[in-house]
């Protein structure tokens, strides 16, 4: 009985403890990755192809759900908003709703499962394969030459692909509550305009996912690089990196929100 | 240097990327309205503001000539210190009046300013001495259901 109770608790001293060391790997290793990117601007090809393949290939995904979103948005808002006879406002709920929170969020969660987990999988499979050990062998220097850059395109294309669905979303709640339902088109732009601040609200939403951009990347990046080089370790790597970003996305979104639209 | 298929791609994604924040800058978040920089300052002091916040707009006429920048209550006077700034394109006499009104039923409430007849123009840093308070329900209804009673007493 008390041996159980023993081993329990030195179990979860034991998870602490692994926790622990393993932000400390992670903070290191952000750390080399951010020192040597010298290389990503150098060689600015390198950085590019890292902004196609985690840029341009989420574009499909993040227009099509910023435009689903949008409609949902404009429809749900536009059966709340009518109670109170207040319709006119749909524009500013939808723009408010999906420039602040939902399009630096949701874009970010996308990006996580669609670009995150295919970075973890190709640094875990390279590391698995030895690739990475092989260019060391040749005196490459594996953060300069393959992490940074990937760091510094999903740096770069996280605002971008948020900004491109808060824009889809405000044409699909456009679509559904203009042209459908028949919200003044006039009353809908202006209310928006008249309550959306560009400093504080959409300058804050693209702090916010260059925020979620960084700290994704760094995700998947160092989950791909600790994975144990086996089958098993990828894919437990990749489900990690999806579910620790999920996570930590939606805590830095309150811890930056707390601090952006405070007062007034 | 070689272009490849891959530039093409990031330059239609970067492109996409910007367009969609200058759209937002423009045509959601009205870049090209008044700013909070530019413009001169004044202040007024009102008995009670209302429901008025921070970055309301100032009306001329229903037109927005400026922003609502801080409000403070005045420790001596016990009034409310309301600053704003209104762009340099207008000019306003010195004996403008400044109250607080509602757009709308629910709407928000903002600051209108009426042009006097004075010759010399508000300078930055100069006060708008005319002001009325903006309405509060509870006391208007206050007043009228004051005034049913006084009139029932009168009729008898």
């Amino acid at each position: 009985m008390s041996g159980a109770l023993d081993r329990g608790v030195r179990h979860i001293g034991h998870m602490f403890v692994d926790g622990v060391w393993k932000l400390g790997a992670a903070t290191r290793f952000s750390w080399y990755v951010l020192i040597r990117s010298g290389e990503s601007v150098r060689r600015f090809q390198l950085t590019l192809n890292e902004i196609y393949f985690s840029g341009t290939l989420s574009l499909i995904i993040i227009i099509v759900s910023g435009l689903f979103v949008g409609l949902v948005l404009g429809l749900q808002g536009y059966e709340t908003l009518k109670r109170y006879g207040s319709a006119e406002a749909l524009g500013t709920l939808v723009a408010l709703a999906l420039v602040r929170e939902l399009g630096p969020v949701v874009s970010a969660l996308l990006f996580a499962s669609r670009a995150g987990s295919a970075i973890t999988a190709k640094i875990g499979i390279m590391k698995a394969t030895e690739q990475l050990s092989a260019m060391e062998m040749m005196a490459v220097d594996p953060f300069a030459r393959v992490l940074s850059p990937i760091f510094w395109g999903g740096v770069f294309s996280m605002p971008l692909l948020a900004a491109i669905f808060s824009a889809m979303g405000i044409f699909g709640g456009y679509l559904i509550g203009v042209v459908v339902i028949g919200v003044d088109s006039g009353a809908f732009w202006s209310q928006m305009q008249a309550n959306v601040d560009l400093r504080e609200d959409i300058l804050n939403g693209v702090i916010k996912s260059a925020v979620f951009g960084v700290a994704v990347t760094l995700i998947a990046l160092f989950e791909g690089y600790d994975a144990p080089p086996t089958a098993e370790g990828v894919s437990y790597a990749v489900t990690r990196t999806v579910v620790t970003s999920a996570l930590v996305i939606l805590a830095l979104d309150f811890v930056l929100t707390s601090f952006m639209f405070t007062g007034v | 240097m070689k272009r490849t298929t891959v530039d093409l791609w990031v330059g239609v994604f970067v492109t996409a990327g910007v367009v969609a924040i200058l759209t937002l800058a423009l045509k959601v978040g009205n870049a090209t309205s008044v700013s909070a920089s530019d413009g001169y300052g004044v202040y007024a002091h009102f008995d009670n503001i209302g429901g008025l916040k921070p970055r309301a707009p100032v009306k001329s006429a229903g037109v927005v000539v400026g922003r609502v920048e801080g409000i403070t209550l005045d420790g001596q006077k016990f009034t409310a210190r309301v600053t704003m700034r209104i762009s340099n394109a207008y000019q306003f006499p010195k004996d403008t009046s400044a109250s607080i009104l509602t757009s709308g039923l629910l709407g928000e409430q903002y600051v209108a300013l009426d042009a006097g007849g004075d010759t010399l123009n508000l300078k930055a840093g100069d006060e708008i001495k005319l002001t009325q308070s903006a309405m509060v329900l509870e006391k208007l209804i206050g007043q009228f259901l004051y005034g049913k009673a006084a009139e029932g007493g009168a009729k008898k």
